[in-house]
């Protein structure tokens, strides 16, 4: 089966005066796919992904998301995606439900939808009775999966991570990536910036990246292979020792 | 349209269930205008005065109740020497002491000068000069008074009177002063510090990355702090009013409309803040150290703009609450309609235009690094 491109890169380059946070980055996207990019703190991830989202302007290089140019149409781009910053993103003095429709809101659904989706949405998580609670009041766990589900509430062809589930308990992270998994079945892209390397072991591909630059690129099996290692873990390690 | 609406219903639910901030809002114009009100009251009355003298002739007798029964002093007694002024001044019971010289009255006859001397006890350089104002002035009348009764061919009438502020109530200064700096601060504050919490807490991130236009934005925040920025005022307004008499002689409608103006463009200078500060710490501090000090002392709501040097008068030119005050006595006090304040409108109308280019321009770049 042809494999559809979503995110063409070629030759990305950021710099920040003299520091050079991407050095030439070349990768693509195949839509539905859940794209891990990983890194140590500071390896570039966020930049990048910052770049895809519209939030920053590349050097130099080309940057196609879903079909158009970052550089000139960063407001179409922003319309068919979805975003989840490592920061906590909801307003934790507005409820669950305001939360919702702030964002379905911001995004052009109507307030039918918006009502509809929500308890799609809430029955989903199975979390119905928190609808009317402040987000401040919600344990962490259930924020999480919550600013994840309003990141993809306006259906958006690809959803960008960064480092979703930094701060997070092992069983809240693992049920995370269900959601993620879920997300993908459903045809939304994924694409994932984070430094657990468990995680990497869930998505489809992986993307290494160390000082700027991408050292390895594939499925998780392919490079535990390669690499003669058991886990991510030891790729990761090997790959990044050989740099 | 119904994205932006979103995005002021989010704005509005943040400042309703912040009741703190809800209080200090309304509170601080409640309190300042109550404090300065009562507590630094620079109105005049009952200030304590002996007199010396030297001649006691039907002149100094008629000046001296003349000045007594001005309402603005105390009768504290006559004395008899110079050497008992400095022990009246240091029990405090005596402001000022007038001196009549010998021969007062026979000077005055024979059209030579007669001298009147005003002592007062400077260690309130403020009262004192008000005190030697006022007595200058009740002699200025007793002056002309002689004049009339001496020839009928001239007739002069020197009398000083306070136009606008008879009284020189001191709630007059104050009210549009205070409404000024209040106006300036809280507009200014509130948003920087909304807009620096959502950059700290990221939740701006996720409203960047959302097809919400940087106009789009920028208003959504502003908007909902028009209308408390609003509120406020009509709060001082009624509470100068009801409390201290302030009338409002000019047109309701121009004052509203130039309320509106000056809010908008405080809540410019705020984005702007905003857009530099990283921390809600920094916007505080940049709002009320480089908006509130200058606005209370270069703006003229204390002290007056003619008595600063040339480098503060230009320095005070750039502060929107300069113009802002004279457009606020001007239509309240003197009853001045848009004719006489169309130069200071257009100037604050020319700042906001220029704050608010520069809060969107720098909003923009921000985005594009």
């Amino acid at each position: 089966m042809e494999k559809k491109v979503i995110i063409d890169v070629k030759d990305l380059v950021k710099r920040f005066g003299k520091f050079v946070a991407n050095d030439h980055l070349t990768f693509s996207v195949y839509s539905g796919e859940i794209f891990g990019f990983l890194g140590a703190n500071g390896a570039g991830k966020t930049t990048a992904l910052r770049i895809l989202c519209g939030l920053s302007k590349p050097t130099s290089g080309k940057v196609l998301v879903a079909g158009l140019d970052a550089r000139t149409h960063a407001d179409k781009i922003k319309r068919s995606i979805g975003y989840m910053c490592q920061r906590f993103s909801l307003y934790e003095d507005l409820t669950v439900f305001e939360n919702i429709q702030l964002y379905g809101g911001i995004y052009g659904l109507s307030a039918k939808e918006i009502s509809s989706r929500s308890e799609e949405l809430l029955n989903r998580l199975g979390i119905t009775d928190l609808k009317n609670r402040l987000i401040g009041s919600v344990p962490l766990g259930w924020r999480q999966k919550l600013a994840f589900s309003i990141a993809i509430f306006h259906k958006p062809g690809i959803v960008f991570l960064d480092e979703p589930t930094g701060g997070v308990d092992p069983v809240t992270r693992r049920q995370f990536w269900d959601l993620i998994h879920e997300a993908s079945k459903d045809g939304i892209t994924v694409f994932v910036t984070t430094h657990y390397m468990d995680e990497a072991e869930y998505c489809d591909r992986v993307c290494i990246l160390s000082e700027g630059r991408i050292q390895a690129l594939g499925n998780p099996l392919d490079l535990k292979e390669q690499y003669k290692a058991a886990s991510m873990d030891e790729v990761f390690l090997k790959v990044v020792r050989n740099t | 349209m119904s994205r932006f609406i979103s995005l002021i219903i989010k704005e509005f639910n943040h400042i309703f269930r912040d009741k703190r901030t809800l209080l200090v809002l309304f509170g601080i114009p409640v309190m300042q205008i109550l404090i300065f009100g009562y507590v630094v009251n620079s109105d005049f009355k009952n200030i304590g005065i002996s007199v010396l003298d030297r001649s006691n002739d039907t002149h100094t007798a008629r000046i001296a109740t003349k000045i007594l029964s001005s309402g603005y002093f105390e009768y504290r007694g006559n004395i008899y020497s110079e050497e008992e002024i400095t022990g009246k001044f240091k029990s405090g019971k005596v402001k000022a002491v007038l001196v009549f010289e010998s021969d007062f009255g026979k000077h005055l006859n024979n059209s030579e000068t007669a001298h009147l001397q005003v002592i007062t006890d400077a260690s309130d350089p403020n009262i004192a000069r008000t005190i030697v104002g006022y007595i200058s002035g009740i002699v200025m009348a007793y002056q002309s008074e002689m004049l009339q009764a001496g020839t009928d061919a001239v007739l002069i009438d020197a009398q000083p009177r306070m136009v606008f502020n008879e009284n020189l109530a001191s709630a007059y200064m104050f009210v549009p002063g205070i409404m000024a700096m209040i106006l300036m601060l809280i507009s200014a504050l509130l948003t920087s510090i909304s807009v620096t919490r959502e950059k700290e807490l990221g939740t701006m991130e996720v409203i960047l990355v959302s097809p919400l236009k940087p106009t789009q934005i920028i208003l959504g925040k502003v908007t909902p702090y028009i209308l408390l920025a609003f509120l406020n005022a009509m709060l001082i307004l009624l509470l100068g009013f009801f409390v201290f008499g302030l009338p409002v002689n000019g047109s309701l409608i121009l004052l509203l409309g130039e309320l509106l103006l000056y809010i908008t463009l405080s809540l410019s200078l705020g984005i702007l803040i905003s857009t530099i500060a990283k921390s809600q710490q920094i916007a505080m501090f940049i709002s009320l150290f480089a908006l509130m000090l200058p606005t209370i002392l270069l703006s003229g709501f204390i002290f007056p703009i003619e008595n600063m040097p040339k480098v503060l008068q230009w320095l005070s030119a750039i502060l929107p609450p300069r113009w802002f005050l004279i457009i606020l006595k001007d239509i309240m006090l003197k009853g001045n309609g848009l004719a006489q304040v169309w130069n200071e409108t257009l100037i604050l109308a020319g700042m906001t235009i220029f704050f608010l280019f520069a809060a969107v321009r720098k909003f923009t770049i921000r985005l594009q690094v």
